[in-house]
């Protein structure tokens, strides 16, 4: 569960017992240990990975089976010359920074609230749990619902928009229904590794800047968040990677209506509805690179804070 | 002093606002699982039933009563625990050697399992397809066991290392100098440690398998294996043009119900497992 693989607890593990033979007893026995789990998690994501590959060079549709013919990179050209793929990349990555810049600052309030808090704790983090448990399909109805002109609350309850206006009628609307019921149900999650991380911070240096006057934005700024900057890392790459496979609740709120479609989608609909199992395979390989251009991205742009960091103090 | 009554005031704004959020939503799924289906037709906007569009429990009695939806309970309650049990088991034996022994290729483990967890799923439903009608096991319970399996594991092997390493390992020792049988040493004094860890992994692991949908809809086709939230996602009703959203919100709280058992029993592991991995490394 981390990206921060350079710990300090295995830095300080002794590199090598010193009895070669009691070590190559625990390399076999770690290896019999961890044999089973490492072929589970490569048989189903390596294996058809790589069939993704192979397949990604036919044109393949389960519809017609025996027709399959080999069509080198065909698929790739049809997949990036299509306005469809960088329309739905589009709307994955906008969603991807917006859901993401919310919930690192809703998050960060409710972790600052929580380390606070020392009456009904209890209460407070079982009811930030029950956002993170429910199930995404039933988050997008309940707000799917919420926004419905005909039996929805938000309608009246917000001051700046019709009673009978229709969220789910154009893009932009839609768009803002399907982040806020993805926003809702994870900043609960964002808010807990958050708060994980702001425990770390060191009560005295904070007194130390308090004493020599600083204000609390400046201890904000200058203190918590560069002590925090690994955790705040690991849970924008975490929320990151997960946003940008967003599909529960686009399937679910709009179904693609409007333009609103996400990459995920489109992949899913390519394979699962319309069997075309070629360009399909394509896409899959499209989505796989693009979620470690995402990664490697957030990792440089993080990595270059961390050294700054360190350089300050 | 004024300056403290201050932050009070803003820690309890600060801690209402959290309720509101985390809660609203789902009184709101629960109050319209409570308007009739007819209110619900005509239009019924506003947060509470109005008065004569309540249906009591009727939509409950119903949505119970639909086999589609009984199956895919029970298709969700027996798929996510068979792999939340084997997936726990595999992790347990994976973080043992990864916190206990040294040994070449820990870190290929450790990397394979970070990128796994952040793996786009959709990209896998294609080849997956392909494979499980190949092997006839689409369509079935061990056709989405796997998978789940697979996915889980990244998450069990982080939380229960980090648990694994907190252990005093000395201790089993100290038990056999104290003249206990190494079988009684394991079962009296690492067991009792290890165990919050490894219910704590159980937990996460249940949530993700209970939560899944893109596997849900892809692997099955039929009720023979569909779980919950695919079945939710593919109830229509009587009238395909309009979604009876009451009914759907009752199935959707009964399907939300286990999970806030889980969290109202269990909050102090869940949020030590969240975060032990990601912190501590």
């Amino acid at each position: 569960m981390t990206a921060t693989v350079e710990t300090p607890h295995r830095a300080t593990k002794a590199p090598k017992p010193p009895s070669s033979d009691r070590s190559r007893a625990e390399n076999s026995l770690a290896r019999k240990l961890v044999a089973p789990a490492l072929v589970l998690m490569l048989v189903v994501t390596a294996f058809p990975m790589l069939r993704a590959l192979y397949l990604s060079l036919f044109e393949y549709s389960l519809t017609a089976p025996d027709d399959r013919k080999f069509v080198g990179l065909s698929n790739y050209g049809t997949a990036l010359s299509d306005s469809l793929f960088w329309r739905d990349t589009v709307n994955t990555v906008g969603i991807m920074i917006v859901t993401v810049g919310f919930e690192l600052v809703i998050g960060f309030a409710f972790a600052m609230v929580m380390h606070k808090v020392i009456f009904a704790r209890g209460v407070i983090r079982t009811s930030i749990l029950i956002p993170y448990g429910v199930i995404t399909v039933v988050s997008g109805f309940a707000w799917q619902f919420a926004f419905s002109n005909t039996n929805g609350f938000v309608n009246s309850w917000l001051p700046f928009v019709g009673d009978d206006f229709n969220w789910f009628g154009q893009y932009q609307s839609s768009m803002v229904a399907i982040m806020a019921s993805e926003i809702w149900k994870t900043t609960p999650f964002m808010s807990l590794l958050l708060l994980a991380g702001l425990a770390q911070v060191s009560e005295d240096m904070l007194e130390a800047a308090k004493v020599d006057g600083a204000t609390w934005w400046q201890r904000l700024f200058k203190v918590i968040l560069p002590n925090m900057r690994a955790a705040i890392m690991v849970a924008v790459l975490f929320r990151a990677l997960d946003a940008y496979r967003i599909f529960d609740n686009i399937f679910v709120m709009t179904a693609g209506a409007n333009n609103t479609e996400s990459i995920s989608f489109l992949t899913y609909r390519q394979v699962i509805e319309q069997f075309q199992l070629g360009i399909g395979s394509a896409l899959s390989v499209l989505l796989f690179l693009s979620v470690l251009v995402v990664a490697f991205v957030i990792v440089k742009l993080f990595r270059v804070n961390l050294a700054d960091a360190r350089q300050e103090t | 002093m004024t300056k403290n009554l201050k932050a009070n005031v803003g820690t309890i704004i600060g801690c209402a606002l959290i309720l509101i959020w985390c809660l609203l939503p789902v009184a709101w799924i629960v109050s319209l699982s409570f308007k009739s289906q007819e209110a619900v037709t005509n239009g019924s906007p506003g947060f509470f039933p109005s008065s004569g569009g309540g249906a009591g429990w009727d939509n409950y009695t119903q949505v119970l009563k639909d086999d589609e939806f009984r199956h895919s309970i029970f298709n969700s309650i027996g798929i996510s625990l068979i792999a939340t049990l084997l997936s726990v088991i595999i992790a347990t034996l994976a973080a043992y050697a990864i916190a206990r022994l040294e040994f070449v290729g820990k870190r290929f483990v450790l990397t394979t399992a970070l990128v796994i967890a952040m793996f786009p799923v959709v990209s896998l439903v294609g080849p997956l397809f392909d494979m499980w009608r190949t092997f006839n096991i689409y369509d079935t319970w061990p056709g989405l066991i796997i998978p789940y399996m697979s996915f889980t594991l990244p998450l069990a092997i982080w939380t229960l290392s980090a648990f694994f390493r907190e252990i005093p390992w000395e201790m089993e020792q100290a038990a056999q100098v104290d003249g206990a049988t190494s079988w009684q040493a394991f079962r009296k004094v690492i067991v009792p440690l290890a165990a919050p860890g490894v219910f704590t992994a159980a937990i996460l692991t249940f949530f993700f398998a209970w939560n899944d949908f893109v596997f849900g809809i892809s692997l099955t086709s039929t009720d023979a294996a569909r779980p919950i939230p695919a079945a939710l996602s593919f109830f229509v009703g009587a009238d395909p043009f309009n979604r009876p959203a009451s009914l759907l919100a009752a199935g959707a709280v009964v399907a939300t119900v286990p999970i806030v058992v889980l969290v109202l029993f269990f909050q102090r592991k869940i949020v030590a497992g969240l975060t032990a991995g990601a912190v501590k490394g």
